[in-house]
Formats: structure tokens, sequence, C-alpha cells
């Protein structure tokens, strides 16, 4: 698998859309290429849209946790947005409730969020 | 749990021996899931199992076959789904099945995680290997 | 004389005396059901089903659970179905079955072989009955089950209560089912309305027990997942007292006592983002 996904800069805001079934492999790759892009912009922030994911599975919603620890390490605030109802439903009982992760409803949301932790008001 | 594969006229199977197996995997059993008329939600939930499943059997089992099909019971449809690999085996299944442990590096939620995903769950492991067999009912 | 000899004389006596039997059948039935099907329909229903009946008995059966029955089982299906969804009562249903034993009494009951006879016919309507009344139970189980489904859909109402609020005013108890229902719903409207705030009222929700409350947080998880709020307000003083009571975990389930309370919260989180939009903070 030669596939990765696109990690876009915007600003400050490193932007992930997640659009296809990732496998592990995919999975894997994203969180090394997001590292090493937070490092090598200097971003204040990540958004990561997984409103295209029909799934997320327990590999997918640990990488969510720890690139979100990771980035906060390396000085970038990680949200999470666009999470399906079905998924979120699963998701809870799987177990996993992704305590450490900001998330907003949509992209349009996650980065207004984004700025406002920014402006050190939430 | 009621033997469903013998039931079944015709199970779909694919081999898993990469996690992109588990990707299209993970589809036939949307798919199945779809034509079986689940739910978005028991659809979502069925084909995560199907993934936590389809993992474990890759990384502790050394990969394996899946086999799914549509079935009945008392006119409800439902899904069922058997993943077999021929793996050293679980040695301690009770403990496999408890929330948060774990022999690899993941958080122990895929055996306990699955199981409360689906509505019937059946395991089996021994030397030569460990078979997991689950069903999703529409209802 | 046995069973063969039985069949052939219940066979002759069906076949000769088939009008007047069918008739007096018809008759019967009729007067049990009140005149609540029309003459001719019940006539045609019965007759379908006397001459399966009879078709199988000429095959040489009298095993109502045997292949020959095999036509009058799907009629007696079929008519218990359309019986159940009129609304008729089981004893009315099975009666449409038995009245035909009483129909052939008088005339099988004259000397000592035809009294065989109609014993041996007399317990296959029994059997016939019985899964009359089966196929009657089945139905009525679906339409329960069907009516129950619509009831759930109504019983839930999302509402939008303000540009980015929304919420579900409870009434009844809730079981995993309607939970499964309610979340579903209430998530999917965040979504489509754009809504950061869910309120879950239960003022009409009668007792909180430990899997009710565990159901409400599951969805208060999930609604943070997608990036809302999800709050419960209506919790009435017994319910309060039983949760403490009951040492259920509600620790990061955030509460109001009641819904105003819970939109006021709501209003000034939401009028505070608002701010921010307006200052050109963001």
């Amino acid at each position: 698998m030669t596939d990765r996904v696109p990690v876009l800069k915007i600003g400050e805001v490193l932007l992930v859309s997640i659009q296809t079934d990732l496998d592990d492999q995919m999975v894997l790759d994203l969180q090394e290429d997001l590292s090493n892009r937070i490092v090598a912009t200097g971003a204040k922030g990540v958004v990561i849209d997984i409103s295209a994911l029909e799934i997320v599975d327990s590999f997918v919603g640990r990488m969510l946790a720890h690139n979100a620890a990771v980035s906060r390490i390396l000085g970038a605030e990680t949200i999470v947005v666009g999470m399906r109802p079905a998924v979120a439903m699963t998701l809870v009982e799987l177990g996993l409730s992704m305590s450490g992760v900001r998330t907003a409803l949509n992209l349009e949301r996650g980065l207004k969020l984004l700025r406002r932790i920014a402006a050190g008001r939430a | 749990m009621k033997d469903y594969a013998a039931e079944c006229a015709s199970l779909e199977t694919v081999p898993v021996s990469t996690s992109g197996d588990v990707v299209s995997m993970r589809q036939m059993v949307r798919i199945l899931a779809q034509r079986g008329g689940l739910s978005l939600v028991h659809q979502t939930k069925l084909v995560t199992a199907a993934s936590e499943l389809g993992r474990n059997m890759l990384v502790y089992g050394g990969g394996g076959s899946v086999r799914a099909a549509s079935v009945t019971d008392a006119g409800r449809p439902g899904v069922f789904v058997e993943f077999r690999d021929k793996g050293p085996g679980i040695a301690d299944l009770d403990l496999a099945l408890t929330d948060g442990w774990t022999s690899g590096n993941g958080m122990g939620l895929g055996l306990s995680g699955a199981r409360r995903l689906v509505d019937e769950f059946d395991i089996e492991s021994g030397p030569s290997g460990t078979t997991v067999r689950i069903v999703k009912w529409a209802k | 004389m046995n069973t063969e000899s039985n069949i052939r004389l219940l066979v002759d006596t069906l076949t000769e005396q088939r009008e007047k039997f069918l008739t007096q059948w018809t008759r019967t039935v009729g007067e049990d059901l009140r005149g609540r099907l029309s003459t001719a329909e019940l006539g045609r229903e019965l007759g379908e089903l006397y001459d399966a009946v009879l078709e199988a008995m000429t095959a040489g059966s009298l095993d109502s659970r045997g292949e020959h029955f095999a036509e009058t089982r799907s009629l007696l299906i079929e008519l218990s179905r359309n019986r159940a969804r009129q609304g008729f009562t089981p004893t009315e249903t099975v009666r449409s079955v038995f009245a035909l034993k009483e129909v052939l009494e008088p005339s099988l009951t004259g000397d000592a072989d035809s009294a065989r006879a109609y014993l041996q016919f007399a317990r296959l309507l029994d059997g016939l009955g019985l899964l009359t009344s089966e196929a009657y139970l089945r139905t009525r189980e679906e339409i329960i089950s069907s009516q129950a489904e619509q009831l759930l859909e109504l019983s839930t109402p999302v509402v939008k209560l303000w540009d980015g609020v929304v919420g579900v005013p409870l009434v009844g108890t809730l079981d995993s089912a309607r939970t499964q229902v309610v979340m579903e719903k209430l998530l999917q409207t965040l979504v489509d309305t754009d809504s950061t705030h869910a309120i879950i009222d239960i003022t009409g929700v009668p007792t909180v027990d430990t899997q009710v409350a565990q159901h409400l947080l599951k969805t208060v998880v999930a609604a943070r997942m997608m990036g809302a709020q999800c709050t419960i307000s209506g919790i009435r003083p017994q319910i309060a007292q039983t949760i403490v009571a009951l040492g259920i975990e509600f620790g990061d389930i955030p509460t109001n006592a009641s819904l105003s309370d819970a939109l006021r919260q709501a209003l000034k989180e939401v009028a505070l983002d608002a701010e921010d939009d307006v200052r050109g903070l963001l």
C-alpha cells in the first residue's frame, strides 16, 4: 500500500480530511506524517475531518487519541470533526470515549474552536 | 449458538492475510448488512465488530479466512460472520474477553468490545486455531 | 373397521352431501361471526377449505400435519391472518373450523362404524383447529410488534428549542430499544440542525434505574464525541433520591433540575460563542 492520507496546511492549521476506508498501515502512516508535519510547519492546530468515515474501530480511535496527545506535546491542539451519529454510538458501545480528544460537529465549527483556543477563550 | 454456517446455502468467503484484506472483508460484511435490511447503526456496529475481529485474527492468529452470509431466524433477517484462524489459540478465554486486557499493544477492546456490538457471539479456541462466530439481527 | 375404510366412508359422505354440509357450515359460522363477514365471502372461504380437506382425505390421509394437507394448512393460515387483522377473537376464528364437527355430527353418528369414522374426523379437525389458533396468535404478535415500533417513533419527538439547541422530552418508561431510537434521532438532529447543545428532559420518566442511567450516560458521551454538549434536565426530587440511594454513577452527566435551567445554561453558552464571532475574535 502506497496510499497516504494528504495533510494540508492552511495558515497555522493542518487539515486532514479522511476520505477513504483506511487500512491499518494507512493509519500508522498518517500518525507519523502528522507529527512530522507539525514539527516542520510549526502548526498551532490540527483538524481531522472524519465525516466520510463509515466506521471508526478501536485502532482508528486509538490513533485519533494518540495524535491528539502527541500534537499537544508538540504545541498543536487537535480537533476531530464530523463524527457520524452511528459511529459515535458504536464507539460508546465498544468502550471508547476518546475523553482526551476535542471534537466539533463540522469543519467550520472545528476551525472556530481552534481560533477560540488560540485566543484563550476555550 | 445455532450452527448458522450449516444452514446457509451460500457463504461468501474471503481470505484475510493483510490489513488491506481486512478492508475488503469489512466491505463484504457491510454489503450483506445493507442487503439484510439492518439499520445504519446496526450496520455500523456489525462492521466495526468485524473490523476488530479481523484485525485480531491477523495480529494474533497470523491471518485466516472469514465467511459471511445472510441468515434469518423466525422471519427476522440478520448477518452471520465467522472468523477462523490457525494461530496458536488463546490460552485464557475469560481473560481475553475482559475489558482492557491485551496480550499485544492494543487497548484490549477487540474481543470484549466486539462482543458488545453484536447480538450473538461464540468463540472456540485451541492449539490449532481460534474460531469466532457472530450474528447481528436487524432488530 | 380400519382407518382406510373410515376414510372411504368419510369421503363418500362429504362428497355426496357437499352442498348441504357447506350451507350448514357457512350458516353456523355466519351466526358465530354475527354478520361481520358477508355470507358470499364466507361461503367462498369455507368452500375452498372444504374441498382442500376433501381432496387430502381422498388421497388417503387424516394427518393434519402431513403433506396432503399442505393446501388446507395454507388456506387456514390465510383465514386466521385475515380474521386476526379484522379483529375477530381467537374463539371466533377457531370455531370456524370446529363448527364443521357439529355439522357432520347428525349424519355420522347413526351406527358404530360411522361414529368411529366421525371420531377420527373430529381428531383431524382438532389438529387443524390448533394450527389455526397458532397462526392467529402469530399474526397478532406481528401486529403488536409493528404497533410497538410505530409507538416508539411517535413517542420521541426531537424539537429545536433555539438556534443551536435541540431538546427531547422523554415520557414513560425507558428501555434499551427506546433509548436507542431516542439516541439515534437526537444525534442525527444535532448534525442536521448544526446544533451544539442537546437537552434530554426526563420529567415524564417515572423511574431511573442503573440501566436507564447507563443509557443516558452513553448518549451524553456519544454527543460529546460528535462535538456537542448534552444535558439531562427535569430530575425530580424522588429520582435524585433514588439515584443517590442506588449509588448510580451519574458523575459525568451534566444535569439541571428543570428544563428552563438547562435551556438558560445552553443559551448562555451559545450566546458566548456568538459574541466571540461578532467581536471578530474569530
